[in-house]
Formats: structure tokens, sequence, C-alpha cells
């Protein structure tokens, strides 16, 4: 059926509704959403370029600075698509308000894909803005651009998924604060994106190669300079099949109406 | 016709507190019918489950026809509920959460025209567009109720839509209620205010520890539960054994008894002649769904405990 005012067919203007009331949720405070982690990924790379550039050899021809920026740019979009996904949860749950979205015939499945795609296009946004900021101060160039594309979605797609399961898992606060400080964290910045893992002693190299974050930073980063640590065929199939295992878990959760449908 | 509600033998336990024991009802199209209970009775996890948030141990609910749980989204599209809790969303104003609620039910711009209809008719017109969070809590209530209508839902629950709300309001509220019933909605509300259900619901069920106790037109209930009260003031007297069963309650002196029929004076005030207990004064009083409520409430516990 077609409603002919913006040719929206009706049974997609559920689910386009929920994306729509998500993307202003956040954009609407884009000061602290979007500005924000794009000031501090500008932070972390002005102090590390400065000490460390002259310190550190990561690839062949490729200075620390520049080396540093996908790393960055990366490690933000995972953060925030996470960010996204489980702050909006965690905080209509406590608000109560996520009953209005209960109520309505919203399949799990569209439910779904609503905070999937705001969580990447939050993550997408902010990794764009440090890119275009960055790119005034850094020496930086896209050399496989569906490289870079395909880790971002994918990465954003991964992140949003776990955002998703710890929203609906937590209920309080200080349970998604703990999500964030023993999970997200330590992961992003045990991933590679301030070194390369070439420079670890072999225990730690192996050890990261266990951290999803780790293939996400190598992929995008080979979007940049045709070089990784892994092949990127590697860890596209990785990122690939964790966003496929994470999303049918998450539909699993949603479907049964884990500690959202009492 | 199809019911608008038909519920047959919900059973819901949480761990071992037995929330529902087997309820069974059925609300006719175009009805309006009030769920009275005391706290704890199981109104809420009954409407809860008929909303699709909580999911019934045993039994099932359809909604005109369509199951809540196995055909869900036909179920919700017909039915709009008024949460209990103040809830509201602190990012939107009134007239976008309206248009957020009513998208999600696949309507667009073309219900726009009703979203305004129910920001008169719930005197929200002027606040349409303040931020939920600026709303003081009687506003927040009519935007609340706003929100179960945007999709114009032919059945509308409310579950305790007048808790803490003012007079004003709730003649408002109940005026815009009304007129909707009027056009064919089907209503349901539980309510404490037992007045509010005398006047304004035509048939009222009565919930007592997860089960209906009682169910019948507002003026059968009243006829058939409570009659008239007679109150006798006697003073320190000791009653005839004979009418020891009508009696309700005493105190200082003043004794109530519950007659179901007008013919029963004649019985208490032969048996008060006889007994050679003078009454001092006497009062005859029409009962109120609050006695019915009263003696059902007591009745059942009593027979329980």
């Amino acid at each position: 059926m077609i409603n002919n005012s913006n040719l929206i067919p009706n049974s997609f203007r559920g689910p386009w509704t929920l994306l729509k009331k998500e993307l202003l949720r956040f954009w609407r405070v884009a000061f602290q959403t979007v500005a924000a982690p794009v000031i501090t990924a500008l932070l972390y790379l002005l102090i590390f370029s400065h000490a460390l550039e002259s310190h550190v050899h990561v690839y062949d021809g490729v200075p620390y600075t520049s080396f540093l920026v996908p790393g960055l740019i990366m490690m933000s979009v995972l953060q925030n698509a996470f960010a996204n996904s489980s702050s909006s949860l965690i905080q209509s749950k406590v608000m109560g308000n996520l009953v209005f979205v209960l109520l309505t015939p919203l399949t799990h499945l569209q439910f779904f894909i609503a905070f999937l795609f705001a969580a990447i296009i939050r993550g997408l946004v902010v990794g764009l803005g440090i890119y275009l900021v960055a790119m005034w101060f850094v020496d930086i160039h896209v050399t496989n651009f569906w490289m870079v594309f395909a880790f971002a979605l994918l990465g954003s797609a991964l992140l949003g998924t776990f955002g998703i399961i710890a929203g609906i898992w937590a209920d309080r606060f200080d349970q998604m604060a703990a999500f964030q400080n023993f999970i997200i964290m330590p992961l992003s910045f045990l991933s590679g994106v301030f070194y390369s893992i070439h420079s670890l002693p072999p225990f730690w190299q192996k050890l990261s190669q266990l951290n999803p974050f780790f293939y996400m930073i190598d992929g995008f980063r080979y979007g940049f300079f045709g070089k990784g640590d892994v092949s990127p065929l590697i860890s596209l199939s990785i990122v690939g099949a964790s966003f496929l295992v994470l999303a049918m878990i998450t539909l699993k959760m949603l479907k049964s109406g884990y500690k959202l449908r009492a | 016709m199809k019911p608008a509600i038909q519920i047959n033998g919900i059973h819901k336990s949480f761990g071992s507190l037995q929330a529902l024991n087997g309820v069974d009802l059925t609300i006719a199209q175009g009805e309006f019918f009030a769920l009275l209970g005391p706290n704890g009775a199981g109104k809420s996890t009954l409407i809860s489950i008929l909303a699709g948030l909580i999911k019934p141990s045993a039994g099932d609910i359809s909604v005109m026809g369509f199951d809540v749980v196995n055909q869900y989204q036909q179920a919700r599209q017909l039915l709009g509920v008024v949460p209990q809790e103040l809830v509201f969303d602190p990012f939107f104003n009134v007239r976008e959460m309206l248009r957020f609620q009513a998208g999600y039910f696949g309507r667009g711009p073309e219900n726009d025209a009703w979203v305004d209809e129910i920001l008169e008719g719930l005197g929200l017109a002027d606040k349409a567009h303040v931020n939920m969070r600026k709303l003081s809590g009687g506003m927040k209530r009519r935007a609340l109720i706003a929100q179960a209508l945007a999709h114009k839902p032919p059945v509308i629950v409310l579950d305790e839509p007048t808790a803490g709300v003012d007079v004003e309001l709730r003649q408002l509220m109940w005026g815009f209620i009304k007129k909707l019933n009027y056009e064919g909605h089907t209503i349901v509300l539980t309510t404490h205010y037992l007045e509010e259900a005398e006047t304004l619901c035509s048939r009222v069920g009565m919930m007592k520890q997860g089960e209906i106790v009682a169910l019948d037109s507002t003026a059968n209930l009243l006829n058939k539960f409570a009659g008239k009260q007679l109150r006798l003031t006697l003073g320190n007297v000791d009653l005839p054994t004979n009418i020891h069963s009508l009696l309700r309650s005493q105190e200082n002196g003043v004794y109530t008894f519950a007659l179901n029929d007008m013919a029963q004076i004649e019985l208490v005030l032969s048996s008060l002649r006889t007994a050679e207990i003078k009454v001092i004064d006497m009062q005859l009083n029409e009962a109120d769904l609050e006695d019915v409520f009263m003696s059902l409430v007591g009745m059942s516990s009593g027979s329980r405990s």
C-alpha cells in the first residue's frame, strides 16, 4: 500500500519513524554526541603525534601522525555506534518511555533495524567529522574507498548491535558504565589504534589477534595505506562473521522479549 | 460482530506469586467498561498482557478477533493503551511525540488532522510545541493519553488515567473519552475512583486476588449486591438474633443494615419492636459501587482466609 503524500509504503513507515526518532534524538544534542567525540579524537591526535612522532616507527614511508588518524577515526566510529544504541535503550528503559515503542505493531526485526541504522549513522557522522577536520592538519589520503567504507559500515553495525545487547541487558546506568569501562574501552585501546601490533612481544601479538577491534582498525587502516598487520579480507570475514553472530543473538533476545517483555 | 476484547482463562504467575488466576472476560465493541479492584488485584497485569508487555502463563486474549500473541501486529494496531506510570520522552515536544507515535503504527501526514483533534480535545493545543520535559504533571498525563490515541485505535484502554489528576482535567478528559465512546470506540478503564466508574461505565468487572469476582451491568450490580442501606441509631443494645445476618457495621450505637429489598425494612423494624428496642434516628441510603466493592472484596477475602 503506497501513501501518495511522500511515497513511503505504510509497512516501512513504522520502522522509518523509529529510525527518524533515533536520529533526531542524537542530532538534537549533536554538540554532545558528535562535536564532543570529534574534539576528543583531535586531542588524542595532537598529544600523541607531538609526543611520539619521532619515537615510534610503524610502516615504512608512513609518518606516525598519518598512521594514527585512521585508528582514531575507527575507534570513534565504534565507540559512538555503541554509545548510540546502548544509551538510547538504557535511557528509555530507566525513564520508562520504551513502552511507547513496545505497544506498537513494530516487529523485533524492524526494531533491530531502526536502532542498528541509527547507530551506524551516528558512527559514520562522527568518523566523517574527524576525517574532515584532521585532513587540514595531517597529510592523509584514502587509497581504497570501498575498503574504508566496508569496515566503517560493518564496524559500526557490529558495535551498534553490541550496544543494543548491552542496552537490553543493563537495568541501571552503572551496569551500562561497566560495559563501557570494562569491555569497550580496553578493547578499543588495546586494538592497535596507537601502534602496530608487530611492535609488540609475540605473546601480546597473539592476544591482540583475539580482539575483534584489532581487525576493524587494521582493515580500516588498510583502506588508507594499502598495508596492514593482517590481510584485509581476513579482517573483513572476521568482522562480518562477528556481526552476523551478534545480530542473531540480538534478534533472538528481541524476539523472546528478554528483559523487555516480562 | 467480534468482541472488542475476548479474554479466555488467563493465568499469570511471577515465580510463586499467582497474579492472575483464570480470568475470563468478554467486552463487546462500543462498550464503556470499568475494571475495578484493590491494589494487587491483577488489573494492571491483565492490561499488560492485553498490550503485549507481559506474556501470559496460560490462556489467550484477542482484540477484535486477533490474538495478542500470535497476531500481535493486527491486535496492537487496533489497541491504544494509556500506561499507568507517568512516562515521557524528554527529547521531543508534544506534537512530535504524537506524530512519532502515529508513525510507528504506519500513519503519516494524513493523520495530522486527527492529531490536531486530540490536542484540541485534551486541551493540549497551546502546548503542542512545548518539550515534554517542561510540562506540568497534569499536562504530561494529557500527553500520555493523547499518545495512546494517536493512531485512532478502535479499542482504548486507560489504566488508572485519573490518579493524581485535578477535577478540571478529569472533566475535560472524560468529556473527550465519552465523545470517542459515542463515536463507536470501545473504552476500558481501571480506576480507584468508584464514582467515576458508576457515572461513566455501563458495565463493571471487579477483580480480587487475580480473579473476577463480579461482572455485570452497573445498575444490576448496584441492585443485586448492595440494594439499600438502613442506618439506625439505637444506642447500646442487644440486637435480636434474627436480624444479625443483615447487619453490615456498628459504631457508637449506629447500626447499618444492608437490605436487598424493601420488605426487609419491615422485618428489621418489627424485630426491634418485639425486642422493645427504641429507634432514636433512622436513615435510608441508596447504595453505590463502593458498597458493592466493599461487600464483594470483604466477602471474598473472608471466605479465602
